[in-house]
């Protein structure tokens, strides 16, 4: 197994869906039960494939980043200056091969689980199409070794959550969700834009290596170290759009009008997740002041998000300002710099999340079901309070449903615990490190959170009774294409995947596979030396385990206590704590900020805009035109009539157009001046006052008047026939007269010569 | 590298073989639509092959812009030669065809648009004989814009566009037709009269030396016009940096900005392309609009480069206000047909700004934009024809669902949407960003290109606004038995989707052709105006 050959094989990864998309979009129809298994059986393929790619990576060439370049682009030499070009690339490091398995692992099962979940859709075909569309750009994200081939595949899974998310594109409400994803992505992704323009201006490159490598040589973006800060921040302003951090989340909880399986995939486990993979991309030449950015932001968002799944009543809307929380999480967790908790939890949180959305996939599913057997078409099948006492209909869901529940919580002997509890720690020692003690106190609290509202969930969904007796006996377990990923996913939330020691993950392969890089920026601005976080986590490590089993245990207790024991009144509680509740129930109202702010007020901007371009800029336009027909006809009227205006008119612009004349001869007149530049000048001068009579009279007098007539009569013959044709065609007059001005200057110039 | 046919070089072909068909078409019987229609298909299918030939001929690193070496296909011929008499040297205008890196990909454009053009006035009843003259006549204008390389015969064939432009919109198009055409017509002309007397004084500038007699003559010649060395001391032009050349530079530049069109001179193009039969459209917009900066890029740049750098911050504030404006506006629109064309205005401030980036990266994205932009507002205008042809009505608010009903038509729409909202992996991304990418690069224009960047934001919110609009949500009883795309209309919009793809992947397959003519332009401007320094202190 070389390196060629892995590269290779990641090729074959990355490909083969694209083969699926291609195949699939045009002969979907043709091929029977469309196509649905070969893009599954191709993306099991491309799991085999990447797993082999893992192990081989973690076996032979662990210490060793694998990459190779094409120049895609060539600019050629400017003068006097260096080739220029672009060069694409693929990389595989530990983190590109963990990425590539959890990838594909997540596409092809989420692949099987469709295959039960979507059976009967209208766009069946297609949305096996789009499927492949997007795990193809997603493996573009992981195995990109340069910004710009990073900008594409960011782009390409915006297109394709942007169709997927728009699957039922007759609900105007999925169309809606669908171009605010995109739009709203739009906004972080042209601050990454604008960061790798920064880069390449310093650089003139994108490879990840060479502006690295630059930074370590000392030289700056700008000249400059703040810039630094500014270039890292606005690479960073693509997670927020794409990993939904605050400001913009907004897109993600109304992503969920897509197809369940597609959240699991796209919209909980692996695209939103491309932020925080990219982060850790980045993460050597993040300053200090630029991780604080990341760390600050990923807490707020953790701590928004927390509260707003606390209220909400759709199992998925529940799960997604839950997923907007955890990527918080992950990217607070490598703001304060525990890199390889971040890209940890990045990976237990695909497993169990995806599993989340799978498991209220197969509950939706089967509510969907029996409300259509019961005719009930208003009941909402995702209303959390419609459910209830699911349990023993649908076990293998309920089981592992718990699973799931037990490893985002923070419960020991999960993946979420150890990957959780490092993020902890890691808060923890950054407080101790840098004084920032609100970080570590936002995530335990949302630790608490967390736990609350998933039990509160899993209760609502499973325990109890059932809310309507009726229709209980239709609900069933779904079928084994569903069930074996809900399986699968459960048996990798648990620790022993990830460490034999249940408590700590630093022994385990991945804490082996996934360092820290070793910052580049200079030191003076750089965060925490790695050693250093390492040993202060070290000896927070125990404490900060123990406080988050605490505060998992109390938030699962309150689950317990509000809404199975109901010793708590939640209703009660929340008409007491009315504003909040309000708030929270409206999220925050950040939605109708937005609206009214942003839309509306690009909307009314645009509007104003075009009024101004249709009446003012082209008001002028035509208002000339306007004039110009008025003054023709005024100016004719008084010719006609003889008056004495209408001689002082030709007087006063005959005088006008000789002084014009003069003027320009002289401007045009060089300092030291022959004979034939003189002439020159003179020419200059003679053709510009005629052509401004020309213009002032003969434009603006008509040439119905006798003596214009006598004037131009032998310009008038020369070109009779191109006016006679224009005359005919015309309403209006004006066009004749600058062709006439036209005309006449050719033939005062071909006169004079 | 000379290509002859029958004696006659491949330009001169290429560019009148139009008119031959033209001549052709007017010898037919009134009647016969078929022969009239087939011959124009054919004239331009020829013309599409020799583009090709041209491509593939092609010497990728001959430089050209000011260099007759660096120039291919080269055609030079005396046309106009009066003696001359005591006072005055003698008129000498050639004919002289060329093209460089900076011509080729126009060249092709237009092979391409004209064809495309013909297949989607297919169903033209109204005077066709009349109508395919026209186009052929317009076909011959715009490709001579292109190959010319001597300022009089570029401003002949410059003229000979405009009058078949002019009744094609004025006897062809909507309820409106005369008014869109007289202000198209007028207003264009208002540009050739400054272009006309900035080209005078050009002239008057510029000596060179007759080989054969050894006189010293005026030239219209272009690459003479590029040479600081030829221009006469003490004539009109002479020196650097004078007020003289900043008034021609402007002049020419009124004269291009009209027709690319820069605000504020572009209220004629909204009109023109809402009156405008679809074909005419699609050639107005696909070719047109590229000749006024092409002709920035051809004269003002290399003839004024210390112009060309002076003026390049307000450039790139007109550039960004294109991109702005025109999103905004366009965002506004009700008329399918309104908002791609002020789409067109804001697409065409991005070759703006990578002009005034004056280097590699920015000169090959606007270029490139150029092209693309081309390709991509062809589809967007053919698909607005497309729907306009089966409901007769073009506003936006009537349509929806139409994704269910016109299945085809909605996935050709959608490439051609996303191309013009730059998603990479199709060809308007490729150039957006390296024209954004070259001109971040220039310091001075920095943050004009920052706040540009907004544009990208707004074009993605009102592509996908008018998608949803048209094509997503319940399809509206009265158009559910609208007819998907008929394959002669798969056939005009196809090629270029084909394209846009294909360019977005692989867009060296373009820029190779380019870079070294462009780099070399980028030269004489920087070189030019580091020239200008020297003198001016």
């Amino acid at each position: 197994m070389t390196p060629d050959t892995l590269i290779l094989l990641s090729l074959f990864v990355w490909f083969l869906p694209l083969g699926n998309f291609v195949l699939l979009i045009f002969f979907h129809r043709r091929i029977p039960r469309n196509g649905d298994w070969i893009a599954t059986s191709v993306v099991f393929g491309t799991l085999v494939l990447a797993s082999i790619i893992l192990v081989s990576k973690f076996m032979l060439y662990q210490a060793d980043i694998i990459q190779t370049n094409v120049r895609w682009i060539d600019f050629k030499v400017l003068h006097g200056g260096s080739p220029l070009g672009v060069e694409l690339g693929i990389l595989i490091d530990n983190v590109a091969a963990i990425m590539l398995t959890v990838v594909t692992l997540v596409s092809a099962l989420v692949h099987l689980f469709s295959i039960g979940y979507m059976r009967g859709d209208v766009r069946y075909g297609r949305y096996f199409a789009y499927l492949g569309l997007f795990t193809f750009s997603m493996q573009g994200i992981v195995l990109t070794n340069n910004f710009f081939l990073l900008y594409v595949a960011w782009e390409l899974v915006g297109l394709s959550s942007y169709l997927l998310i728009g699957h039922w594109f007759e609900k105007q409400s999925a169309s809606d969700a669908a171009k605010k994803a995109f739009v709203v992505n739009r906004f972080g992704d042209v601050g990454m834009f604008l960061g790798i323009l920064i880069l390449y201006a310093t650089f003139h490159s994108f490879r990840f290596d060479v502006v690295f490598n630059g930074i370590r040589s000392g030289i700056f973006p700008g000249g400059s170290e703040p810039w630094l800060t500014i270039a890292g921040v606005l690479i960073f302003c693509g997670a927020i759009g794409k990993s939904a951090q605050f400001p913009l989340h907004v897109w993600l909880p109304d992503a969920m009008e897509g197809p369940t399986p597609v959240s699991a995939l796209i919209h909980a486990a692996t695209m939103v997740a491309a932020g925080v993979y990219m982060v850790t991309r980045t993460f050597a030449m993040m300053t200090g002041d630029a991780l604080l950015v990341i760390a600050y932001t990923g807490a707020f968002t953790a701590f928004l998000a927390a509260t707003i799944a606390v209220v909400q009543t759709d199992i998925k809307k529940v799960l997604a300002y839950s997923t907007v929380s955890q990527l918080g999480y992950m990217i607070m967790g490598l703001g304060v710099g525990a890199y390889t908790a971040g890209f940890f939890h990045l990976t237990t949180h695909a497993m169990f999340k995806a599993g989340l959305f799978l498991g209220a996939g197969s509950v939706i599913h089967a509510m969907h079901y029996a409300l259509h057997h019961q005719g009930d078409h208003h009941t909402d099948p995702q209303d959390i309070r419609t459910m209830g006492g699911l349990k023993e209909k649908m076990p293998i869901t309920f089981w592992t449903f718990f699973i799931y529940t037990l490893a985002i919580s923070g419960v020991p002997f999960t993946s979420g615990f150890l990957s959780k509890d490092e993020i902890l720690a890691g808060t923890w020692a950054f407080a101790q490190l840098t004084g920032h003690t609100l970080i570590p106190i936002v995530a335990f609290s949302v630790a608490g959170l967390t736990a609350f509202y998933m039990f509160r969930l899993l209760i609502l969904t499973f325990l109890g009774n059932h809310a309507d007796d009726n229709r209980i006996q239709y609900i069933h377990e779904s079928p084994h294409v569903m069930t074996i990923p809900l399986i699968v996913f459960a048996t990798l939330s648990f620790f022993i995947f990830y460490s034999f020691n249940p408590f700590s993950a630093a022994g385990g392969w991945f804490a082996q596979l996934v360092k820290p890089p070793d910052f580049v920026v200079p030191s003076a601005m750089a965060a925490t030396s790695p050693a250093l976080f390492a040993e202060t986590v070290h000896n927070v490590h125990l404490p900060a385990m123990l406080l988050s089993i605490l505060v998992a245990g109390l938030g699962i207790l309150g689950a317990f206590t509000t809404y199975y024991w109901k010793k708590i009144d939640a209703n009660a509680l929340a008409q007491k704590l009315a504003p909040i509740y309000k708030v929270l129930l409206n999220k925050w109202y950040i939605d109708e900020i937005y609206e009214y702010v942003v839309v509306n007020g690009t909307k009314r901007v645009s509007t104003i805009l075009a009024w101004i371009d249709n009446t003012i800029v082209d008001g002028i336009v035509n208002g000339v035109a306007k004039l110009t027909v008025i003054l023709t006809h005024g100016v004719r009227h008084t010719w006609t009539t003889r008056s004495i205006p209408a001689l002082l008119y030709i007087v006063a612009s005959a005088l006008l157009s000789l002084y014009l004349g003069w003027e320009a001869m002289l401007t045009t007149l060089p300092e030291t001046s022959s004979p034939m530049t003189v002439i020159q000048s003179g020419i200059v001068g003679v053709v510009v006052s005629a052509l401004s009579f020309f213009l002032f009279y003969g434009g603006v007098g008509g040439f119905d008047a006798k003596i214009v007539d006598g004037l131009v009569n032998f310009v008038a013959t020369l070109s009779g026939v191109l006016g006679l044709l224009l005359r005919r065609i015309q309403t209006g007059k004006v066009q004749t007269y600058i062709l006439w001005a036209l005309i006449g200057v050719v033939v005062l110039f071909i006169w004079f010569r | 590298m000379t290509i002859q046919i029958l004696g006659l070089g491949i330009l001169s072909w290429i560019t009148f073989i139009p008119l031959l068909g033209m001549v052709a078409v007017l010898c037919m019987p009134k009647h016969a639509h078929v022969a009239m229609k087939w011959t124009a298909a054919v004239v331009t299918l020829v013309q599409v092959i020799l583009a090709a030939v041209i491509y593939f001929n092609f010497n990728p690193t001959l430089s050209g812009i000011n260099t007759l070496d660096g120039m291919q296909f080269v055609e030079r011929l005396t046309w106009i030669d009066l003696q001359s008499n005591t006072s005055f040297g003698r008129i000498h205008i050639e004919y002289f065809l060329g093209i460089d890196g900076l011509s080729m990909p126009m060249v092709l454009l237009t092979a391409l648009i004209s064809f495309i053009a013909v297949f989607a006035s297919w169903n033209i009843d109204k005077a066709l004989k009349g109508y395919i003259a026209m186009l052929l006549l317009l076909d011959t204008g715009m490709m001579g814009v292109f190959v010319a390389l001597d300022f009089f015969l570029f401003y002949v064939f410059w003229e000979v566009m405009l009058l078949p432009m002019y009744f094609l919109i004025g006897i062809w198009g909507g309820p409106r037709r005369e008014y869109a055409a007289i202000k198209f017509f007028l207003y264009t002309l208002a540009g050739s009269v400054l272009m006309l007397l900035a080209m005078l004084a050009l002239y008057f500038s510029v000596v060179v030396v007759d080989p054969a007699t050894g006189e010293k003559i005026h030239t219209f010649n272009m690459l003479a016009m590029m040479n600081p060395a030829n221009y006469e001391p003490n004539s009109l032009l002479a020196g650097i940096g004078t007020t003289m050349r900043a008034i021609a530079y402007l002049a020419l530049f009124i004269g291009f900005a009209i027709k690319v069109p820069i605000f504020p001179f572009h209220t004629w193009l909204p009109d023109a392309h809402v009156e405008a039969p679809t074909a005419i459209s699609v050639i107005l917009a696909g070719v047109l609009l590229k000749m006024g900066t092409y002709g920035l890029l051809r004269i003002s740049y290399p003839m004024f480069p210390e112009m060309a750098q002076q003026y390049v911050v307000p450039l790139a504030i007109l550039a960004a206000i294109n991109i702005i404006y025109g999103a905004l506006c366009a965002m506004a629109q009700r008329d399918f047909k309104k908002l791609i064309a002020y789409s067109s205005i804001s697409h065409m401030g991005i070759v703006l700004l990578g002009m005034c980036a004056l280097n590699s990266q920015g000169m090959v994205g606007a270029v490139l934009q150029m092209f693309n932009h081309g390709t991509i507002t062809a589809m967007l205008f053919l698909i607005v024809g497309v729907l306009y042809d089966r409901a007769h009505i073009r506003d936006l608010d009537a349509f929806g669902g139409l994704a269910l009903t016109m299945p085809k038509y909605t996935g050709v729409t959608t490439v051609a949407f996303f191309a013009a909202l730059g998603l990479p992996g199709l060809s308007g991304f490729i150039s957006e960003a390296f024209s954004f990418l070259g001109a971040f690069q220039n310091e001075s224009i920095r943050l004009i290109t920052i706040i540009s960047t907004v544009g990208i934001i707004l074009t993605a919110a009102y592509m996908l606004w008018t998608l949803q609009r048209v094509f997503l949500g319940h399809p509206h009883e009265k158009w559910r038995s609208l007819p998907d795309v008929s394959p002669r209309e798969l056939f005009t919009l196809v090629p270029l989707a084909v394209i846009v793809i294909v360019l977005g992947i692989y867009p060296s397959l373009m820029i190779n052709f380019m870079a070294s003519s462009l780099n070399h332009l980028v030269d004489i401007v920087v070189r030019g105006s580091i020239h200008t320094t020297v003198l001016q202190f």
